[in-house]
C-alpha cells in the first residue's frame, strides 16, 4: 500500500484540525493516585502474552522485510487494527506502511478469548508491544553479529538495522536469514522510552476507511467464492415452537432452483443457487409450514415481572451500618428495558465442509470459543474446524454473528463441497439476537448534617449479561433447534449485572445487592453490560440527592470523590460547559463514572431541549471528558466516545424491545426506531492522555453517564424526573 | 401462481457500462448489483427501504435499491459507490472527505452516506447543516458516526473554486 503520509507532525496536525476542531488532548505525566492492585502493571506481562509468550505467535517477519502482527481480536469498527500496528511500528521503529495486522483466525492467531469488555487495548495491543520490544532486542543482538558490531552501537529505523553512522544496513528478514524469532518474551522487557514516541498517542488515520469508500471487500457480507450457494432459514414463530409439518413438495414445484432443504428437528434451512430465489422460497415456506407454539411469554408489566422472577440474591458489597436517624433520606426506583444491538448489517456467515474440514468465515467476537461450541454442536473435533474472523457491521457485543455461523455450519455439513453463505434478514436479527437484559434498580440513601451521603443502598434485578459460546453449544441459536437439542448449562456470566452498581464515590456505609432472574427474552452482552442501567440510576440519583442537599450537582459529586483522575474529568467537563448559554426550555445535565470502577474515567454533559406541552425532546449537544490512561490512538478514542454518546443517547431516548405473548414484536426499524440525523446531537470530546498510566479500552465508558446526563438535563429543562427508560415514551406518559 | 420463476434478459447501465443479466425481472436491483455484477458498495441492511444501506444513484438521485425491481430500470443511469471513483483512480470529493474525516467506525453505513451526500451536492453546492441532516435522514448508522459524516459532507462541499462560485451566483 502506498504511503501518503508526510512527516508525522504535519499530517497529524492537519488531521487533528479536520477531525474535530473543538477536540482537546491534554497530556498529563505526573504521579497520579492509583488503586493498590494496579501498581504492579509494569512488572507483569499482559494477560494474553502470559498465555502465549512466544514472540513468533504475535509477530512474523516477512520475506520483503515487512512485519505481520497476529492478534486474536476482531476489528469491530473500533480501529483495533491501527492501534495494534501503531504499537508494533513504534517499538520496532518501522513505518506504519511496513506493518500489517492479521485478525483472529483459529490455528493462526493467538487465542485471546473475546473481543469485548474494552479489553483489546489492555490485552492484545499491550501483548504486541511487549512482543515487539522483545523482538527488537533479539534483532539487535543478531544484527550485531552479522555487522560485526555490538547492539549498543546499532540503530533501528524504517525496518532496517545499521551501525550508527554506517552505510551497510540489514532488513529484519536478512537479519533472520528468512527464519522467525524462536524466543519467548521474558521479563524484564525493555520498552521504548515513551517520551520518544512518534506514533503512539497520535491520531493515526485508519487505512481501512479508504478501502470501504472505494467499495473494496472489507466486510464479511462482501466475501464471494466461486460456486457459492445461498442459504436461508425458516425460523419458528416463537422461542419454543415445535415443527409440525412443512410442504416440501410444493416448495420444490414452486422453486425448482432450490438445491436442498435441510430439516433437522426444528431447524429448517433452504439452499439455492440464487440469493433472491432463496429469499422468495423462505417467504413461501414461512406460509406453508406448521408450528406448534410453545410456552407463552409473560405480558404483565415488565419491571414488576422481573422482580417477581428473581430466584437468587448476591450480596455484592456490604460496608458499615445504615444510620438510625438520618437527617435526610431518599428512595427511588429506576428501570431499563431490553435493548438490542441492532447492527446495521444483519449477521452473515460462510461455511464450507471439504475433505473432513469445516471452514467457517464469521464476524464472531471470539473465533476460538465459537470453535469449541461448534465442535460440541456438530460432534466434530476442534482440529477439524477452522474459523476465520472477517469484520462485520458494528456489533457492540454478542449479536447474531455466532448463530449465523452455526446456521452456515449446519447447512455446509448437510451439503459438503460448496461454500454456503447465510445472510440473516432484518426481522431475524431484530427478532432473534440476544438482547441486553432489562434491569430494575432500587436505590436509597441518607445524608448527614453537612449534606454528605452517609448511607447508600442499591438493589439490582438483572438477567445474565453474557451467554457467549464458551464451549456451551446451547449458546448457539440453531443448537437449541436441531433434533438433538442442547439446553443451556448455566446462566452464563451474571457478574455484569451489577457492574457499576457500587458508586465510585467515597461513601462510609454501603449495601449493594443483586437479584438474578431468568427473563422472557434471550439475552447476552451488550456494550457496557449492567453498567449502563446502574449508572443511569446512580447518576440520576446523585442529582436528586444534590437537590435534597441544596448543592450544585457537580460540586456535590466533587465532595464525594477522592481519586484525582476522577476529579480531573469532572472539573474538565465543568470547564468545557461553563460558558454555555441555555436557551428557553433547555437544561444542562451531568454525570460521571469510572467504568467497572477500575477502568476508564468519563464525565458527560448534555444540553437538552424539552417542550412540556408537546412532550417533544431533543438532545442538542453533548460533551465528554475521558481519561483512558495512556492513549494509543487519539482519534480512535475520540471516535469511540463520540459514537458511544450518540448510540447511548439513542438507547436512552428511544429504544425498547417489545414483545407479545408469542414473540418479539419490534422486528424492524419502524417498530424499533433508533436515532436518525434529525435526532443526533453535536458532540465534543476532550481526552486526557496519561502516557505513564496503563492503557485502557474506551469503547464502553460513555454509555452509562450519557443516559444519566440526559435524564438530569430533562429534569433541569422541565422539572420532570424520568426514572424509566426510554425517556421519550416515559415523557409522553407523564 | 406460476410453477416456475420466469427469467428474462435485462439490460441495465451501471457505472457507465451496459450489463445484460438473465434474472427474475422482479429481482430487486440490490441483488443484481451484488450477486451478478459483484459490486460491494450497496449493502443489504433491511430490505424495507428503512435504513439506506443499499443506496445507489439512479439518474443522479439517491434511492434505496433493495425493493426496486430490476426490470423498471432499463433506461436509467445507475451509479454505485464504485462508480464514484474517478477514472484515474482518484476518489470523488465526498469519498475523499470521508477518508480525511475518518467518518466511519464499522463503515457498514458508509455507502448510503456517501451516495446520499453525492446526490445532495449535485443539487446544492453548499448545503448548510440542516440540509445535510435532512438529506441523510434515511441512512441509519448504529456506531454513531453521524457527527463525522456531517463534517465530511461539509468538507466535500467546501472546495468551491472561485470560478465555480461565480457561475453559482
Ligand atoms: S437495505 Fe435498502 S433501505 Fe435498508
Ligand atoms: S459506521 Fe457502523 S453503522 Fe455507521
Amino acid at each position: 500500500m502506498k504511503d501518503t503520509r508526510e512527516t508525522p507532525s504535519v499530517s497529524r496536525r492537519d488531521f487533528l484540525k479536520s477531525a474535530g476542531c473543538l477536540t482537546i488532548a491534554i497530556p498529563l505525566f505526573g504521579n497520579c493516585w492509583l488503586p493498590e492492585a494496579e501498581k504492579t502493571f509494569a512488572e507483569e506481562l499482559p494477560g494474553s502474552l502470559n498465555r502465549q509468550p512466544q514472540i513468533s505467535a504475535w509477530l512474523e517477519v516477512l520475506a520483503n522485510g515487512k512485519l505481520r502482527v497476529y492478534t486474536g481480536k476482531m476489528e469491530l469498527g473500533q480501529g483495533i487494527r491501527t492501534a495494534i500496528a501503531q504499537v508494533a511500528a513504534e517499538e520496532l521503529d518501522m513505518d506504519m506502511s511496513q506493518v500489517e495486522v492479521h485478525l483472529a483466525e483459529t490455528g493462526k492467531t493467538p487465542h485471546e478469548g473475546y473481543t469485548a469488555g474494552s479489553g483489546s487495548i489492555e490485552n492484545s495491543a499491550m501483548s504486541v508491544r511487549y512482543a515487539a520490544a522483545a523482538a527488537r532486542q533479539k534483532l539487535l543482538e543478531l544484527a550485531a553479529v552479522k555487522l560485526k558490531s555490538s547492539p549498543a552501537k546499532l540503530t533501528m529505523a524504517n525496518g532496517h538495522v545499521l551501525v550508527a553512522g554506517g552505510k551497510e544496513k540489514l532488513t529484519f528478514a536478512q537479519i533472520l536469514d528468512g527464519k522467525q524469532i524462536t524466543d519467548e518474551v521474558r521479563l524484564p522487557v525493555k520498552l521504548k522510552d515513551k517520551t520518544t514516541y512518534r506514533l503512539v498517542g497520535k491520531a493515526i488515520p485508519r487505512t481501512d476507511i479508504e478501502r470501504m469508500a472505494r467499495g473494496e471487500q472489507v466486510h464479511i457480507h462482501d466475501l464471494r467464492f466461486p460456486g457459492m450457494l445461498h442459504a436461508r432459514m425458516v425460523r419458528p414463530p416463537a422461542y419454543s415452537a415445535k415443527l409440525v409439518s412443512l410442504e416440501e413438495s410444493t416448495l420444490k414445484k414452486e422453486f425448482p432452483g432450490i438445491v436442498k432443504t435441510v430439516v433437522n428437528g426444528n431447524f429448517v434451512g433452504i439452499l439455492a443457487t440464487d440469493e433472491y430465489e432463496a429469499m422468495q422460497a423462505q417467504a413461501f415456506l414461512q406460509k406453508h409450514i406448521k408450528w406448534e407454539t410453545g410456552q407463552n411469554l409473560p405480558v404483565e408489566d415488565l419491571p414488576t415481572h422481573i422482580q417477581k422472577q428473581a430466584t437468587k440474591t448476591e450480596q455484592v458489597k456490604s460496608k458499615g451500618e445504615k444510620p438510625d436517624s438520618p437527617s435526610i433520606s431518599h428512595k427511588a426506583s429506576y428501570f431499563k428495558p431490553y435493548i438490542m444491538h441492532g447492527s446495521i448489517g444483519p449477521s452473515c456467515a460462510i461455511a464450507l465442509y471439504d475433505q473432513s474440514v469445516l471452514h467457517i468465515w464469521s464476524h464472531s467476537q471470539g473465533v476460538y470459543p465459537l470453535r469449541e461450541a461448534m465442535s460440541k454442536m456438530l460432534e466434530l473435533p476442534p482440529d477439524q474446524i477452522h474459523i476465520t474472523g472477517v469484520p462485520g457491521a458494528g456489533c457492540y457485543g454478542h449479536n447474531g454473528a455466532d448463530d449465523a455461523a452455526a446456521d452456515a455450519a449446519l447447512m455446509a455439513m448437510a451439503y459438503p463441497g460448496k461454500h454456503i453463505r447465510v445472510q440473516w434478514s432484518r426481522e431475524e436479527e431484530h427478532g432473534w439476537e440476544p438482547y441486553g437484559s432489562a434491569l430494575s434498580v432500587d436505590l436509597e440513601a441518607s445524608l448527614d448534617q453537612s449534606g454528605k451521603i452517609n448511607y447508600y443502598g442499591s438493589n439490582v434485578w438483572t438477567d445474565s449479561h453474557s451467554t457467549r459460546p464458551g464451549g456451551d453449544a446451547a449458546t448457539l441459536l440453531p443448537a437449541r433447534h436441531i433434533s438433538k437439542p442442547f439446553q443451556m448449562q448455566s446462566a452464563g456470566y451474571t457478574g455484569g449485572g451489577h457492574r457499576n452498581a457500587e458508586p465510585y464515590y467515597a461513601l462510609p456505609n454501603l449495601q449493594i445487592q443483586a437479584h438474578f432472574f431468568e427473563g422472557p427474552l434471550r439475552v447476552s452482552s451488550l456494550r457496557g453490560l449492567g453498567a449502563y442501567a446502574n449508572i443511569f440510576a446512580l447518576e440520576s440519583f446523585m442529582d436528586e440527592l444534590a437537590e435534597k442537599a441544596g448543592k450544585d450537582p457537580l460540586a456535590f459529586r466533587l465532595t464525594h470523590l477522592e481519586d484525582e483522575r476522577a476529579i480531573a474529568v469532572v472539573k474538565k467537563i465543568q470547564e468545557l460547559t461553563k460558558n454555555e448559554k441555555r436557551g428557553k426550555n433547555e437544561g444542562m445535565g451531568y454525570a460521571f463514572s469510572r467504568y467497572k470502577n477500575t477502568a476508564t474515567y468519563c464525565a458527560i454533559a448534555a444540553n437538552v431541549w424539552v417542550d412540556s406541552s408537546t412532550k417533544e425532546i431533543k438532545v442538542k449537544k453533548m460533551w465528554a471528558c475521558i481519561d483512558a490512561g495512556e492513549v494509543i490512538n487519539l482519534d480512535g478514542i475520540i471516535n469511540q466516545t463520540e459514537g458511544g454518546m450518540i448510540q447511548a443517547a439513542s438507547w436512552t431516548l428511544k429504544e425498547q424491545v417489545t414483545f407479545d405473548s408469542q414473540h418479539v414484536s419490534s422486528l424492524n426499524w419502524a417498530t424499533y426506531p433508533i436515532f436518525r440525523f434529525s435526532d443526533v446531537p453535536q458532540v465534543e470530546v476532550a481526552v486526557i492522555n496519561r502516557p505513564q498510566e496503563k492503557a485502557l479500552g474506551a469503547g464502553e465508558a460513555a454509555q452509562g453517564p450519557t443516559s444519566a446526563a440526559i435524564a438530569n438535563a430533562v429534569y433541569q429543562a422541565c422539572g420532570k424526573r424520568i426514572r424509566q427508560l426510554p425517556i421519550e415514551a416515559a415523557l409522553r406518559q407523564s | 401462481m406460476s410453477t416456475e420463476k420466469m427469467k428474462a434478459k435485462i439490460t441495465i447501465h451501471v457505472n457507465g457500462r451496459k450489463h445484460t443479466v438473465n434474472v427474475d425481472p422482479s429481482m430487486p436491483l440490490l441483488y443484481v448489483l451484488r450477486n451478478y455484477l459483484e459490486l460491494n458498495g450497496p449493502k443489504y441492511g433491511c430490505g424495507q427501504e428503512l435504513c439506506g444501506s443499499c443506496m445507489v444513484l439512479i439518474d443522479n438521485k439517491a434511492l434505496p435499491s433493495c425493493r426496486l425491481p430490476v426490470d423498471t430500470l432499463q433506461n436509467k443511469a445507475i451509479t454505485t459507490l464504485e462508480g464514484l471513483v474517478r477514472k484515474d483512480g482518484k476518489l470523488h470529493p465526498v469519498q475523499q472527505a470521508f477518508v480525511d474525516q475518518q467518518a466511519a467506525q464499522c463503515g457498514y453505513c458508509l455507502n448510503g452516506m456517501v451516495i446520499s451526500a453525492a446526490a445532495l451536492l449535485e443539487e446544492n453546492k453548499s448545503p448548510d447543516e440542516e440540509a445535510i441532516r435532512t438529506h441523510l435522514q434515511r441512512v441509519l448508522c448504529r456506531c454513531g458516526s453521524h457527527s463525522r459524516v456531517i463534517k465530511a459532507v461539509k468538507q466535500a462541499a467546501q472546495p468551491i473554486s472561485p470560478k465555480d462560485k461565480q457561475t453559482q451566483e
